[in-house]
């Protein structure tokens, strides 16, 4: 077996025997970068030197008899983590050149338990996207068919995942910014509750829907991860004190007997055939194991992109005003300070961020506020109450992921609002403010990867943990892995 | 045409606290350019507010003290707009349920009722940093931005325009600066910015029900230019009126050194700051428990102290409202009344020479060298006879200069009080012998010369003779 192809479980049992070491496994990983990055562009930074002075720590700490689940294992992370020293861009060239003073809760997390970074990993500009195209630092192509995008924000996180760059990744999921690219790649992709994982240090963009969640080849190492990241922190307002459980401790335990609710808004005409065909199966593999479905109603769901669109980018507008080449980030030479601050943005920003700022501003202005933002407000509120009464009768809820899979690169650049309702499916989570799961549930006519989206209630991130393992063990469709060809 | 000036005040508060509103940053004053900051206050990527429970302690007793409601679920909202002091890009207040809500304070002034002035609100939120021109930033001609400050807790206490004169504004502004320090959430120290107030100001024709168009008039630092800058722009408006003009709704920056008011910006260049719910902060709830745990915390109020004095000590209004002027002197009113009893005493000493001890050494009453201890075995001293009330003053100019107990230094120097009669005798005898015209012309009816008579023989004894006994004695021995 290849050493990169091992996941969290398999590397750590190797680290633990002694098989391997944390510099062997990480050297594979760097080759393996090396190897298919020209091809894929998940990296924005590879950090070979860093990376292999903490797999040395890592081995020591093994040796010493230290050997948690995540000591010496290599990952990489979504450049929209602080890492103290380490170059963080957030795929954007207003912080083309920032070198931040201190570490994201969630990375400090992973780090403290032994684990080895890689690298920063390439995103759409700021999290606003959802096929990696608006990174300024190039576009990242999916391993499964490199013609067609990876999905975004976290293009690189998943695509790494898939091309066997790194074990684990971590993303952060605004609308859908884990989960999509997930599926598009055929890896595992959890987006927690919000308030499970600390938002300390993750470069804001929406800040009452963003969440730090974990991408990995399968189940049982994604709740590892997610055991690793999740927790209160005094730090994050917003972060909830409420003890994390075991998630792997329950991964066993099946779904016999469990509801699983199926939103009739979720399977809509012109839903893709493949994708289709792909929830059938899903549903059919469920029943088999156990599980009871119910047809439920989100009758909201219709209002969620745009209840998004206005939430987000007011907030984003807001939280986007300190990228004023003041204090850190991108300057442009300019005559005076209105000059500075409209040059040094013009220039720094990309043209989806700008697109956004301008929506969020407009919904944030006097006279249009209580039209738009407030109204939002209000529908958003009209959602959480949908999923809360549909949760009533239900353990967890099972959808589509995307309506299609990954689509080609260019082929929505051009017009944001279909490239918006890509994340139809995802984005009423975020605003629910409850967690979700993206899992492989099968692949396309053309082989590419469908993933499959369970639902659970706030803090039930066990449940679909559980739930989606169960799932994985009756399938095959985590296994295959994307046969990247080298550029001819 | 008579006209009708309408004010109400805007006053920022800088709080107390060790630490800042949303960091852990020290927040004391002078300190290196940028050495009190963290990824918090300096608004890096990914920073978040943690909010500083002190601060809702103090804006809780703030709201108290004048009479505020406290909102059982207040929201921090954003207010965006750029300027190189405001790191995020936007500052953290309150804009919809700050709080506290619809307060008041009484004010008088002399000679008339009193009147209630309403408080809007109150709401919490934090300070920007400030420009530095010409230092930080090196060579050339550039400015540079010290974050220090930036974080600061402050409160805004918004009146409603229920003020009709500079006179009442002042009143009001005095009267809240006495809250806030007497509560110690404030150092209220105005020049240095610590108590700041915006004044909004308009007029309008006596017996108008409507109004004018009001001017905003932003950051006056002393009581003094807050009256000078009011009674200017009541002037300008009215004057602009008079001459057929109409006042425009604009923002005013007072200029101590003319006196006037200038235009800073119009409404039109006014900001549409964006106010939106924080959605870093989740909503401060507050019980009523917290509520009543406040209420139970907070000091006897200068008000209430007042009137306690005038009702058990018997003061009378004036002598009670300048002893409550500040918490410090009330306390060491209070323990001086204490450990003497005699509290019109123990107050004219405090309204006297403390307080010309203090004034002239530039002193707070917390460093006052005479405790209030040793003022009341000084007024012993001369309750017994000890000493005399004259004697008593250089006794106390020693206990301010040395520290010393008062019997000390009366019985170092020789100051008791002589009221042996023999020896007073003996004095007013030679007296009366050196100055016979005088003993004359008092029997003859002058009764005048009396006087001359006791200030010869305090003169001779050096001030130690007992005066009561002197005025006996002369009186005996005149009279023949």
């Amino acid at each position: 077996m290849n050493i990169f192809d091992m996941t969290i479980h398999q590397l750590h049992g190797a680290l633990k025997e002694r098989k391997l070491s944390s510099v062997e496994a990480t050297t594979a990983m760097l080759d393996r970068i090396a190897a298919v990055e020209p091809q894929i562009g998940s990296f924005i930074t590879v950090t070979a030197e860093g990376a292999l002075a903490a797999a040395s720590a890592a081995d020591r700490r093994i040796a010493a008899g230290e050997c948690d689940l995540l000591t010496g294992i290599p990952l990489a992370i979504k450049d929209i983590f602080l890492t103290e020293g380490i170059r963080t861009t957030c795929g954007s060239r207003i912080l083309d050149s920032f070198i931040p003073p201190y570490s994201a809760t969630s990375w400090e997390k992973l780090r403290d338990r032994g684990a080895v970074l890689l690298g920063k990993l390439n995103q759409d500009e700021f999290a606003m996207g959802s096929s990696n195209e608006s990174s300024a630092f190039g576009i990242t192509r999916n391993p499964w068919d490199t013609t067609r995008i990876p999905g975004g924000s976290s293009g690189g996180s998943a695509a790494a995942v898939a091309a066997r760059q790194a074990v684990a990744t971590l993303g952060t999921d605004t609308g859908g910014s884990i989960r999509q690219p997930a599926s598009h790649c055929g890896c595992v992709g959890l987006k927690p509750t919000y308030g499970r994982v600390s938002r300390y240090g993750v470069i804001a963009y929406a800040s009452s829907l963003d969440q730090v969640g974990p991408l990995t080849r399968d189940v049982a190492d994604c709740a590892a991860m997610m055991g690793a990241v999740a927790g209160y922190d005094a730090k994050d307002s917003t972060s909830v004190d409420t003890p994390v459980p075991d998630y792997g401790a329950t991964l066993n335990e099946g779904v016999r007997g469990m509801k699983i609710g199926l939103p009739k808004e979720y399977f809509i005409a012109g839903l893709d055939a493949d994708v289709q065909k792909a929830m059938s199966e899903a549903i059919e593999t469920y029943r088999r194991l156990g599980a009871e479905f119910v047809d439920v109603s989100l009758p909201h769901t219709e209002y969620a992109v745009a209840t998004y669109y206005l939430i987000a980018a007011a907030e984003a507008s807001s939280n986007l005003a300190r990228y004023d080449g003041v204090r850190f980030g991108h300057r442009a030479a300019a005559d005076g300070l209105l000059d500075m601050y409209t040059k040094s943005r013009s220039e720094g920003f990309g043209s989806e961020v700008k697109r956004r700022i301008m929506l969020g501003t407009y919904a944030l202005s006097s006279g249009y506020y209580d039209a738009y933002y407030v109204k939002a407000q209000k529908v958003r509120t009209l959602i959480m109450n949908d999923f809360i009464s549909a949760f009533a009768d239900v353990d967890l809820m099972l959808t589509p992921v995307a309506p299609t899979p990954a689509f080609r690169i260019g082929e929505k650049a051009d017009d944001p609002l279909l490239m918006y309702l890509s994340d139809i499916f995802t984005i009423p989570v975020n605003l629910a403010g409850t967690c979700a799961l993206s899992i492989p549930a099968g692949f396309s006519a053309d082989g590419l990867p469908i993933g499959m989206q369970l639902i659970g209630k706030p803090f039930g991130e066990s449940t679909i943990l559980r739930a989606g393992y169960a799932f994985e063990q009756a399938t095959e469709w985590h296994r295959r892995k994307a046969e990247i060809t080298a550029i001819t | 045409m008579k006209y009708q000036p309408v004010i109400g005040l805007e006053v920022h508060v800088q709080l107390l606290t060790d630490t800042k509103i949303f960091c852990g940053c020290s927040t004391t004053f002078g300190a290196e350019p940028n050495s009190q900051t963290c990824p918090v206050c300096l608004g890096l990527p990914g920073a978040l507010p943690v909010l500083n429970k002190k601060v809702v302690e103090f804006a809780i007793k703030a709201g108290l003290a004048t009479n505020c409601s406290i909102t059982p679920r207040s929201i921090f909202a954003r207010k965006n707009y750029f300027y190189p002091d405001l790191p995020k890009g936007y500052q953290i207040s309150q804009f919809e349920e700050p709080i506290c809500q619809h307060g008041w304070l009484d004010i008088q002034l002399e000679g008339e009722e009193p009147k209630r002035i309403g408080i809007t609100r109150i709401h919490m939120e934090e300070d920007a940093g400030k420009l530095v021109h010409g230092e930080l930033s090196g060579p050339g001609d550039g400015s540079g931005v010290d974050l220090n400050r930036a974080c600061t807790p402050l409160l805004e206490v918004v009146s409603e325009p229920d003020l009709r004169s500079s006179d009442e504004a002042v009143s009001y502004l005095k009267q809240l600066h006495q809250i806030v320090t007497w509560l110690g959430l404030c150092d209220g120290n105005m020049e240095e910015g610590s108590f700041r107030c915006d004044a909004n100001v308009s007029v309008m024709p006596v017996g108008a029900e409507k109004y004018g168009t009001r001017a905003e008039i932003k950051n006056v630092n002393s009581f003094k230019f807050v009256k000078q800058a009011i009674e200017y722009e009541i002037q300008r408006q009215i004057d602009l009126i008079e001459d057929g003009g109409t006042v425009v709704q604009e923002t005013r920056l007072y200029d101590p050194n003319s006196g006037k008011t200038r235009s800073m910006r119009s409404k039109e260049e006014a900001h549409d700051y964006r106010y939106f719910p924080d959605p870093d902060l989740v909503p401060l709830v507050i019980g009523p428990e917290w509520v009543e745990r406040s209420r139970s915390e907070l000091p006897e109020l200068p008000e209430q102290r007042q009137q306690r004095f005038m009702a058990d000590l018997g003061l009378p209004e004036y002598d009670a409202q300048v002893l409550t002027a500040s918490r410090g002197v009330a306390d060491y009113f209070e323990a001086g009344v204490a450990a003497h009893g005699n509290a019109k005493a123990v107050g004219n000493w405090i309204m006297g020479e403390i307080t010309r001890g203090l004034n002239d050494n530039g002193l707070g009453i917390d460093a006052c060298p005479v405790t209030p201890g040793q003022l009341a075995e000084l007024l012993k001293l001369i309750d017994k006879g000890t000493i005399s009330g004259k004697i008593a003053k250089t006794v106390f100019d020693e206990m301010w200069r040395s520290g010393k107990s008062p019997e000390s230094i009366v019985a170092e120097q020789g100051l008791v009080q002589v009221s042996d009669t023999g020896a007073i005798e003996g004095i007013i005898d030679e007296i009366m012998a050196a100055n016979a015209g005088q003993v004359e012309e008092y029997r003859g009816g002058k009764e005048k010369v009396f006087g001359f008579f006791v200030g010869q023989v305090m003169k001779a004894s050096k001030g130690k003779a007992n005066p009561a006994v002197v005025n006996d004695l002369l009186l005996n021995k005149l009279r023949g």
